[in-house]
């Protein structure tokens, strides 16, 4: 097979932003574990507002690459830039509070806390941005209603279905107003007629407010509720020049 | 594509003249509107001359004249018998595809690139089609969903290929080899 040959059909990833101030930019984002590359030379640029997804085979990267992007992993070569500040610069007490006010994030299985309510789950990142309680509930009930979960405020994660709990994840991602929301996988467990729902209602919402979105998803029914679609393979990142076509249009 | 059932479909709901059947046929059946007026009329001409539909009723008041459609009863046959048959599973093979990925092997190209063109060429129209099921009323949308679910399944067989370009290329070398063994 010829396929390292250079091809003028694809182009770096980060390229196909032209003349856009990305709002978080991977540049050249490699991470290892042990033996194992990951990641290499990762490139990616999302503009405020913008979903992007992020196709890819099982294994490829995508999950890291997400993790790069949100200072959850620190990448062993690059940089990561958010709103023009490098992660790598920050101290870990910085990035986590970053993540918890200006970032969101959806994960496929396992992320709401079984002890804790509907609303209390949903209130969560601000319970522990030390909001106060009372107004915390508050704003997570809106969301919660928003997704069309009124009702359901007082159930724990084990009483609800898989696209009820899916929601309330959803909810929770958006309930700080952040300015991005990671998502991987988010209907990664669901039927295909409930993660239809939940992304109809999802993307609605972030277009509606401006949030950028970094969507990870092997679906391309999901990739399709995006603006653009970046892919990983093997731990790279390309774009196909076709979809700087399609948005530039 | 023959118009027949669905024009026999729609007369056997309510008698109609031409254009109130183009007129339903755009709303109840093709949202976005890709058959033209004269197809409609010549698929209602070969439906009376076959004897699947019978003038009812024939108004003058200015202009044309304007006949109003009704099915017979050997339409309702047919109609009948299409509508509660099944529909043939269509095969999909794959065909425009598949020639590609041989010939682009034959040529000693890179597979992979070809198929990331085709998957965004399918991304692009899936956008689209995602955008449609948004907006549009439910009838709409799951119109747009039978595209989408037929477009997902190609994409599907794209990663599958993709995977397995390096075995059709050891066989495609064998076919090739022993051809020339026996010329
Ligand atoms: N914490 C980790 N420790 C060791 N290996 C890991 C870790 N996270 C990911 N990997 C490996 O890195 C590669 C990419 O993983 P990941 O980013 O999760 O891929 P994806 O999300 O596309 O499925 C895989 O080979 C995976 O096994
Ligand atoms: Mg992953």
């Amino acid at each position: 097979m010829t396929s390292m040959e250079a091809s003028p059909a694809f182009v770096r990833a980060d390229e196909s932003c032209p003349g856009k101030r990305g709002l978080l930019r991977a540049s050249d984002v490699t991470k290892s574990f042990g033996p194992t590359v990951a990641l290499h030379g990762g490139e990616l640029c999302v503009s405020a507002g913008e979903i992007v997804a992020v196709m890819g085979p099982s294994g490829s990267g995508k999950s890291t690459l997400l993790h790069c992007l949100a200072g959850v992993l620190l990448p062993d070569q690059g940089l990561v830039e958010y709103d023009g500040q490098r992660l790598d610069a920050m101290s870990d007490a910085e990035r986590s509070r970053l993540r918890r006010t200006d970032f969101g994030f959806v994960y496929q299985f396992g992320q709401l806390v079984p002890e804790l309510t509907a609303v209390e789950n949903t209130a969560l990142p601000l319970l522990l941005e030390r909001r106060r309680r009372r107004e915390a509930v508050a704003v997570a009930q809106a969301w919660l209603e928003t997704f069309g979960l009124a009702g359901l405020e007082k159930r724990r994660p084990g009483e609800l279905s898989g696209g009820e709990a899916q929601r309330v994840a959803v909810a929770r991602a958006l309930v700080t107003d952040p300015r991005v929301i990671f998502a991987d996988e988010p209907t990664g467990s669901l039927d295909s007629a409930a993660g239809v729902a939940v992304l109809d209602e999802f993307t609605g919402a972030v277009r509606s407010r401006g949030v950028a979105v970094v969507l990870v998803t092997h679906d391309a029914r999901v990739a399709a509720y995006a603006e653009r679609t970046v892919l990983v393979r093997d731990g790279m990142v390309t774009s196909p020049d076709t979809a700087r076509t399609v948005r530039a249009s | 594509m023959s118009l027949k059932f669905e024009l026999l479909g729609l007369i056997r709901d309510r008698a109609s003249h031409g254009y109130e059947v183009k007129t339903r046929y755009d709303e109840l059946l093709d949202p976005t509107r890709l058959v033209q007026a004269p197809q409609v009329y010549s698929t209602l001409k070969r439906l009376e001359r076959d004897g699947l539909v019978r003038v009812a009723q024939v108004d003058q008041e200015s202009g044309p004249e304007r006949r109003t459609f009704e099915i017979t009863g050997e339409g309702e046959r047919e109609l009948d018998e299409w509508l509660w048959g099944p529909v043939e599973p269509e095969p999909r093979l794959h065909t425009v595809l598949y020639t590609k990925v041989v010939l682009a092997l034959l040529a000693g190209r890179s597979v992979e690139q070809m198929l990331d063109v085709q998957r965004e060429a399918h991304l692009g129209r899936m956008r689209e089609l995602t955008g449609l099921r948004q907006s549009g009323d439910t009838a709409r949308a799951v119109l747009a969903e039978y595209a989408l679910f037929h477009l997902e399944a190609d994409l599907r067989w794209l990663e599958f290929t993709a995977a397995r370009v390096d075995d059709i290329q050891v066989e495609l070398n064998r076919h090739v080899n022993s051809a020339r063994r026996l010329s």
